[in-house]
């Protein structure tokens, strides 16, 4: 594998960056770039909550925390004036992954539901903090007073046709250092943990600090998501921190389907679709957006991208027996994991 | 004294929660994540009985029998769907609930604040208990609380149905196959726990102002609540909800970010150093 799944990857990002670009040419209309561009922010939580709940088996809660980190962060450094945009983002990051270091050190230790709950403490007790600290932050008004957008290397990011280049590409960047991670030994090394724990500590692998540099690497990629955000609404607002965008990121994984690499970017616009109908009828979204989760979980089961995936793997797996065996393995693994997993145990 | 009897209160609504939180998790296996979700139905459960009759039993009733029937048919209908599938799909489906109650109780009962007044049988001048005042149904509600835990602890320790809610904890097969009905067990301790969250909805009512959403930072803290006494022990959420209770009513006088800061403190102390929590046995 190694340079040829890279080489592949890296014409597949770059077909998907010209397709991204080329999609404003094709259709020019202001709402459908800004649709995009939640779709890049959101998408960005998602798909790195994914490197948790997908491949290490960590369903954290408390995703938004970094997501929102990324935003105040970038915004307060931007309205400082004192830092260039260029640093501005890299603090922020940093800052994010360092939250990430502090929570995940304490939260990676334990079992799935006790990791969920604590996840979600922490964020929501950095909602407080956000709330409470209204000289700094503006508390529930947000972050007001617009975030500065001074040229970067020369490009103008006031310029909506610009910005929508720069988040494209910040997002393809992103997605494709991911997959570099997901496809690495790192990242084979989480399957194995979220697969069977016990057999990674038998062959020596340090659970602990795999999980933490999972934890750390999937807020930076979040607060990315949050700084694009920021910027394109020129401010940030405590919603981001809010146990509903950490709600919705999950649903949006479960949406998409968590075993299929852009499972999560599917479920990020699936779900970025169904807001948007919904605002369109209804005032009660949380009502139909909750029912839409219920079909979801009970009749579905799984993602669309999952669901797809599996029929196709099952079709080639009939036309090719080669394939077979490896297909068997995925549902036989499957299979195991859900047999494997004893709810009073 | 005031300060002690309000943070007993909070105090004991919290322990109510959190214990039939735990109950549910020890014995099914599933962190209901809409439970504060129920304690939210309770207190609008009570409200609607009241106002419909002004009668508080009524209103007590109601949040607390409401609650239990509706965590019986949420456990059959849903929750019974889910046993043995992961955690993900039990945090989304607490999560769809949690936004249709909202928003339920929104369409019902509007998004304003609601206020219920406490009932005119506890109008009585404070009682003065050691150079403090304490008003009279925040010592009925602490007292109504404690017997309520008392009386789960019993019913969970000496009873024969206790006996089984805690053998199908350990070995529901086992259980089974000793001709228990482990599905009956199941939806009754579901309607415990949600009878709980209900009846601590219905105490708060006349003290707390309802809103849709009430639910989620009881949800939180009641979590604390189990970190730190230890999920299964009953004794430990007794210990932890006072705890939370009195540094929530103390802290809030002057810092109440100091306060939310303190109990993720001692929950992060409690899990770094017990991670069983206080009074846990085995996580």
């Amino acid at each position: 594998m190694g340079t040829t799944t890279f080489r592949r990857d890296l014409v597949i990002a770059v077909i998907a960056l010209v397709v991204l670009l080329g999609i404003p040419l094709v259709f020019p209309s202001a709402a459908l770039r800004d649709f995009i561009i939640y779709v890049v922010a959101y998408g960005l939580l998602a798909i790195s909550l994914n490197l948790l709940t997908g491949y290490t088996g960590l369903v954290s809660f408390g995703h938004a925390l970094y997501f929102a980190a990324g935003a105040y962060a970038f915004g307060l450094l931007m309205q400082s004036g004192k830092v260039s945009t260029l640093s501005a983002f890299a603090l922020s990051i940093l800052f994010s992954a360092f939250l990430a270091l502090v929570v995940g050190a304490i939260c990676v230790r334990l079992k799935e539901i006790y990791f969920a709950f604590l996840t979600l403490a922490f964020q929501m007790l950095f909602y407080s903090v956000i709330l409470t600290w209204v000289s700094l932050t503006g508390g529930d008004q947000g972050l007001m007073g617009g975030i500065p957008r001074p040229p970067l290397f020369g490009i103008d990011l006031g310029d909506p046709h610009v910005f929508y280049v720069f988040s494209c590409v910040l997002f393809v960047v992103c997605v494709f250092l991911l997959r570099q991670i997901t496809e690495s030994p790192f990242g084979y090394t989480l399957r194995m943990i979220r697969d069977n724990q016990e057999r990674a500590v038998f062959l020596g692998v340090n659970v602990f600090r795999a999980k933490l540099l999972a934890f750390v690497l999937a807020g930076s990629i979040a607060s990315v998501g949050g700084i694009v955000l920021a910027l394109f609404a020129s401010g940030a607002y405590p919603g981001y921190a809010f146990w509903t965008t950490s709600g919705e990121a999950i649903f949006m994984i479960m949406l998409g389907g968590s075993q299929v690499f852009i499972g999560p970017i599917v479920g990020a616009v699936l779900l970025q679709l169904l807001n948007h109908i919904v605002t369109i009828y209804t005032e009660h979204n949380g009502l139909f957006l909750g029912i839409i989760i219920l079909v979801a979980v009970l009749g579905l089961r799984r993602g669309i991208a999952d669901f797809i995936y599996e029929a196709w793997a099952g079709r080639r797996a009939a036309r090719a027996p080669a394939v077979t065996a490896k297909a068997q393995g995925t549902e036989a693994a499957a299979g195991n994991k859900e047999a494997a997993y004893d709810p009073l145990s | 004294m005031t300060q002690v009897s309000s943070g007993l209160l909070m105090g004991m609504l919290l322990f109510l929660v959190a214990s039939g939180l735990s109950l549910i998790f020890g014995v099914l296996g599933i962190v209901n994540f809409a439970h504060g979700s129920f304690y939210m139905l309770g207190a609008y459960f009570a409200y609607a009985g009241y106002m419909a009759t002004e009668s508080f039993l009524v209103a007590l009733a109601a949040g607390t029998l409401g609650m239990a029937l509706f965590g019986a048919v949420f456990e059959r209908l849903f929750i019974s769907r889910i046993y043995g599938r992961d955690v993900l799909m039990q945090l989304l489906l607490c999560y769809a609930f949690v936004l249709i109650l909202d928003d339920i109780v929104k369409i019902v009962w509007g998004a304003n604040y609601l206020l219920m007044r406490i009932p005119p049988a506890f109008a009585l001048p404070p009682l003065f208990v050691g150079g403090g005042a304490i008003p009279v149904y925040y010592a009925f509600l602490i007292g109504v609380s404690a017997a309520v835990g008392l009386l789960l602890w019993f019913a969970i320790t000496k009873t024969r149905f206790g006996k089984t809610v805690r053998a199908a904890a350990i070995n529901p097969q086992m259980v089974s196959a000793l001709g228990v009905n482990t599905k009956l067990l199941y939806t009754s301790v579901f309607a415990i726990g949600s009878l709980l969250a209900g009846a601590a909805g219905a105490l708060a009512a006349p003290v707390r102002s309802l809103t849709p959403g009430m639910g989620l930072s009881i949800l939180i803290e009641s979590f604390i609540v189990t970190v730190i006494g230890g999920m299964g022990s009953i004794v430990g959420a007794l210990v932890a909800s006072i705890l939370i209770g009195l540094t929530r009513a103390f802290g809030s006088i002057g810092f109440p970010l100091f306060v939310d800061g303190l109990m993720f403190t001692i929950m992060a102390l409690v899990l770094i150093l017990k991670p069983s929590g206080l009074f846990g046995r085995q996580v």
